[in-house]
C-alpha cells in the first residue's frame, strides 16, 4: 500500500529493510533525517540485531564502516557535502580494500561560500574514488535503490554510493511504496564477505604494496566497476521482477526515439526537464531526455547508443569542474567520440539556486536552434557578477567576494561602499 | 593485575632472570608457545623498540584472550615494516587503513563483533605516536568518550620516525627532530609544547589507562593482562626508544627505555576511571643527564659547551613528574 512518507524516512525505512548490521551516525544537513530515523529503528528495537554508532565526525563513520565490513557485518552511513569531503581519504581506502559499505550521500553544495543547499559538487568531486555512484531520481528510486545497492556492493565486494539531492528528494514528502522484510529478504541474500578478519584464520588487511603489484590491485577497482556495468542492469531487471517497478538500470531514456536534440541529466531536475520536453514536445520540437542512473560506473556504450542518433546533446548538470566547466559533459562527449554532434554544457541550480521549467524551455529552445555557447551558466547574474569583477580591477583590498555581493544584493545590512 | 614481585634481578641491571623462576611465574615471552603476534623476517631496525613493544603486548593480549583478538593499525613505521606486499609479519588478524582512523576502525571491528555475539573476540588498536597523538586524536578521543570496547595502545618513539624523524606533538623539548633542528640561539624542540595523550585519555574517565616501557617486560605484560580483563575503552601507552631517529645505539634500547623511567622523565603509572591508582617507583634516581647524554638527538646539550640552564629545565620537568606521580 502507498505510503506518503519524508524521503530521508523512506531511505531510513528501506535501509532498515535491508538488515544493515553497523550503522554509523554524524549530523550532517541534508542528510541528518536519514540517520536519525534509523537511530529511532534500532533503539525501538524494530532494527535489530544492528549497532547503532553515533561518531564523532564522517572520517570516523567511513573508518568505523571499514572496520565494520572487514569483520564480515553489512555496514551502512550517510553523508553529504563537506562531510563527504572530510571522509575522502577513507572513502579510496573503502574502495581500495574492496569493502561492500552502503552510503546515501544527500547531495549539497561545497564551500566556500557555506552554502547548505542541493547540488551534485560533493558526490562528483568523488566520482573518481572507486565507489559506485548511483543517482535517484525520485524518492521512490531512492529507496529501490538502496535495497540495490547493497546486492550490487556485496556481489562485488566494491562500495556504492546511492546519490539523492538534498531537500528535494530528502525532504520531501512524496507516495512511495515501500516492500515487505519478506520481499526484501528475497531479494538480498545475507552478507558473505571476501575477506574477513577472523582469529580462526587470521589474515592480513592492507598490506603496503609497491609497484610491482600497485597498478593490478588499482586495476581490480575498475575491473569490478566494468562488471558492475552489467550487473546493474541484471539487479534493475530481478528488481522489477521482484518488485514490479522500474528503477535503477544504467541510464533511462524518455522520448528519444526521433529525437534531434538531448538532454542529459542526474537526478531529480530529470522531472522539470521531462515536464519540459513534454511542452517542447507539443509545440513540435524533436527533444528527449536521457537520465543517468549510474556515473560511476560510467556507462559509455548505453549513452552512446541512446545518443548516437541525436543532433545535439545538451548536458545539464548541477556541478562545475572550475577551470574547464562540466564534469557530466566530459563523459558523455567521450561516450560521443567520431560521431559528429553539437556538444553544450549548461550549468544549472549550483547551492540551489532553483532551476525552473521557464528557464529550461528558453535554454533547450536555444539549444535546438544551436544558438547556445558551449557552456552556459544557467539564470547566471551577470549584474552581479560583473559589478564585482569591476571592484576587483578597481582596488587592491576589494575584500570578500561573498560579503560583496551579498550587499550588492541587500541581502545583508550595507557597510562601508 | 599486578606483576608479580621478584626478586632475583640478574646482577648489574633490573632485568628479571626467567630460569631462576616457576614456569607459571615466567614471562608470557618465556614461554614457548607464546603467540608470535608480530613474528620474524619482518623490516624493523636493529634495536627497534617499536616492534619489540609490539610483540610484548599483542603476545600478551592473545594470551589474555586465549587467542581471540583483532589487531588494526595505524599508518606509521609499525605497518610499513610489518607488511611489505605480499609479506606479512603478523600472525592475528591485522588491518590497516589509515594514519588516523585507527581509532575509528577499531570502534567498528568490536561493533561488527558485538552485533554477532563475538564478544569474546577483543579488539586491540595501534599506532604510534604521531598516529595516536596528533593525526589520530580526534578518533582517539571520540572511541574513549563512546567506551568503545577496544584497548588502544600507543608505541610512543617521540616524533615521526616512519618519514624521516619529524616533530610530533610527542617530541620531547631540545630534541632534534628534522622540523626541529639542532641549529640556532635555541637548537632542538621548544619547551612548553607538546602533550601527554595518557592524561588526555585520563580526562575521558575511561576504565583503564597505563603507561609502560619497553624495559620492563612483566610490567607491560601484567597491564595489558589487566587492560583485557576490562571491558570498555582503555589506553596503554609505551615507551619505544628508536635508535634511528634518536641516535643511540640499538644495543641501547631497553636501557634508555629504563633511563627515561629511572630519571622520572617517563612516568609509568596505571590509572582507573581517571584516577591514578598506581605507579612504578623509581628504583634508583638518576639525573636526566645520564638518559639524554647516549642519544645524539640531545648531543647539542652536551657539545661544544654543555647548556646546564637546558638539562636543568629537563631536569626539572622530571622533578615535576616525580612529584606529580609520586615515583620516588
Amino acid at each position: 500500500m502507498p505510503r506518503q512518507l519524508e524521503g530521508s524516512r523512506a531511505v531510513a525505512e528501506a535501509v532498515a529493510l535491508c538488515r544493515p548490521e553497523v550503522i554509523c551516525a554524524y549530523p550532517i544537513s541534508p542528510q541528518t533525517h536519514i540517520v536519525e530515523n534509523l537511530s529511532q529503528l534500532v533503539k525501538s528495537g524494530e532494527l535489530a540485531p544492528c549497532e547503532f554508532v553515533n561518531v564523532e565526525s564522517e572520517f570516523a563513520a567511513m573508518s568505523a564502516s571499514i572496520g565494520a565490513s572487514a569483520t564480515g557485518a553489512r555496514a551502512y552511513t550517510a553523508t553529504a557535502s563537506q562531510g563527504l569531503l572530510y571522509m575522502a581519504e577513507a572513502l579510496y581506502n573503502a574502495s581500495g580494500l574492496g569493502l561492500p559499505i552502503v552510503m546515501t550521500v544527500a547531495n549539497r553544495a561545497i564551500g566556500a561560500p557555506i552554502n547548505i543547499w542541493n547540488d551534485h559538487s560533493d558526490s562528483m568531486s568523488q566520482r573518481d574514488s572507486g565507489w559506485i555512484q548511483l543517482y535517484a531520481e525520485t524518492n521512490q528510486e531512492a529507496l529501490d535503490l538502496h535495497i540495490q545497492a547493497f546486492r550490487l556492493a556485496e556481489e562485488l565486494s566494491t562500495p556504492v554510493m546511492v546519490c539523492m539531492d538534498g531537500f528535494i528528494l530528502t525532504h520531501a514528502v512524496e507516495r512511495v511504496e515501500m516492500p515487505t522484510q519478506e520481499q526484501v529478504d528475497a531479494f538480498l541474500p545475507p552478507f558473505q564477505p571476501r575477506q574477513v578478519l577472523d582469529p580462526d584464520e587470521p589474515i592480513t588487511i592492507g598490506a603496503m604494496v609497491g609497484p610491482e603489484a600497485f597498478m593490478e590491485v588499482k586495476y581490480l577497482a575498475h575491473a569490478k566497476q566494468m562488471q558492475a556495468l552489467e550487473l546493474i542492469p541484471e539487479i534493475a531487471t530481478d528488481f522489477k521482477r521482484a518488485f514490479a517497478r522500474d528503477s535503477g538500470g544504467l541510464i533511462r531514456s524518455y522520448r528519444t526515439e526521433d529525437a534531434e536534440t538531448i538532454v542529459v541529466a542526474l537526478g531529480s531536475v530529470l522531472g522539470t526537464i521531462k515536464d519540459t520536453v513534454d511542452e517542447l514536445r507539443e509545440q513540435g520540437m524533436k527533444i528527449g531526455v536521457v537520465g543517468i542512473a549510474s556515473f560511476r560506473p560510467f556507462p559509455l556504450d548505453a549513452v552512446r547508443a541512446a545518443l548516437g542518433h541525436a543532433q545535439r546533446v545538451l548536458v545539464l548538470e548541477k556541478a562545475l569542474a572550475v577551470g574547464i566547466g562540466g564534469i557530466v559533459s566530459a563523459n558523455v562527449r567521450m561516450a560521443l567520440t567520431g560521431l559528429q554532434l553539437h556538444g553544450y554544457t549548461a550549468i544549472a541550480g549550483l547551492g540551489g539556486r532553483p532551476i525552473t521549467k521557464t528557464s529550461l524551455n528558453a535554454l533547450f529552445t536555444d539549444a535546438a536552434a544551436d544558438r547556445l555557447e558551449p557552456l552556459t551558466f544557467l539564470d547566471l547574474d551577470w549584474e552581479l557578477v560583473n559589478r564585482e569583477l569591476k571592484r576587483m580591477a578597481g582596488s587592491r583590498a576589494s575584500g570578500p567576494h561573498a560579503e560583496n555581493m551579498l550587499r550588492d544584493l541587500g541581502a545583508v545590512a550595507a557597510g562601508p561602499v | 593485575m599486578k606483576a608479580p614481585a621478584i626478586r632475583f634481578y640478574q646482577t648489574g641491571s633490573f632485568a628479571v632472570g626467567n630460569r631462576l623462576l616457576d614456569p607459571e611465574q615466567r614471562s608470557v615471552q618465556a614461554d614457548e608457545q607464546r603467540s608470535n603476534s608480530i613474528t620474524c623476517g619482518h623490516r624493523a631496525c636493529q634495536g627497534c623498540g617499536e616492534a619489540l613493544g609490539a610483540r610484548y603486548a599483542l603476545d600478551a593480549a592473545m594470551r589474555a584472550t586465549n587467542g581471540q583478538m583483532i589487531a588494526a593499525n595505524a599508518t606509521g613505521c609499525l605497518e610499513v615494516f610489518s607488511t611489505p606486499y605480499p609479506e606479512s609479519s603478523w600472525r592475528i588478524p591485522w588491518i590497516h587503513s589509515l594514519f588516523a582512523n585507527a581509532p575509528s576502525v577499531s570502534t567498528g571491528i568490536a561493533a561488527a563483533l558485538r552485533v554477532k555475539g563475538r564478544e569474546d573476540v577483543r579488539v586491540v588498536g595501534q599506532g604510534g605516536d604521531g598516529g595516536t597523538v596528533d593525526i589520530g586524536m580526534a578518533c582517539l578521543s571520540g572511541m574513549f568518550e563512546r567506551n568503545d570496547d577496544v584497548l588502544y595502545i600507543c608505541y610512543d618513539n617521540e616524533a615521526y620516525m616512519n618519514t624521516g624523524v619529524q616533530r610530533s606533538g610527542s617530541t620531547p623539548p631540545a630534541a632534534r627532530t628534522a622540523t626541529t633542528q639542532a641549529v640556532g640561539p635555541e637548537p632542538g624542540n621548544v619547551f612548553g609544547q607538546g602533550k601527554s595523550a595518557p592524561l588526555i585519555a585520563m580526562a575521558h574517565e575511561i576504565p583503564y589507562v597505563a603507561t609502560a616501557t619497553v624495559a620492563e617486560l612483566r610490567d607491560l605484560e601484567a597491564k595489558v593482562q589487566s587492560a583485557m580483563e576490562i571491558r570498555g575503552a582503555r589506553y596503554l601507552h609505551v615507551f619505544v626508544p628508536c635508535p634511528l631517529g634518536w641516535g643511540s645505539a640499538s644495543k641501547d634500547t631497553i636501557r634508555i627505555a629504563r633511563l627515561a623511567k629511572e630519571s622520572g622523565i617517563f612516568p609509568v603509572f596505571e590509572a582507573r576511571d581517571g584516577e591514578v591508582t598506581d605507579v612504578s617507583k623509581i628504583r634508583r634516581q638518576v639525573p636526566v643527564e645520564d638518559y639524554l647524554r647516549p642519544q645524539k638527538r640531545f648531543a647539542h646539550l652536551f657539545a661544544p659547551e654543555p647548556k646546564t640552564e637546558v638539562i636543568a629545565r629537563i631536569q626539572a620537568g622530571a622533578e615535576r613528574n616525580i612529584r606529580r606521580f609520586g615515583l620516588v
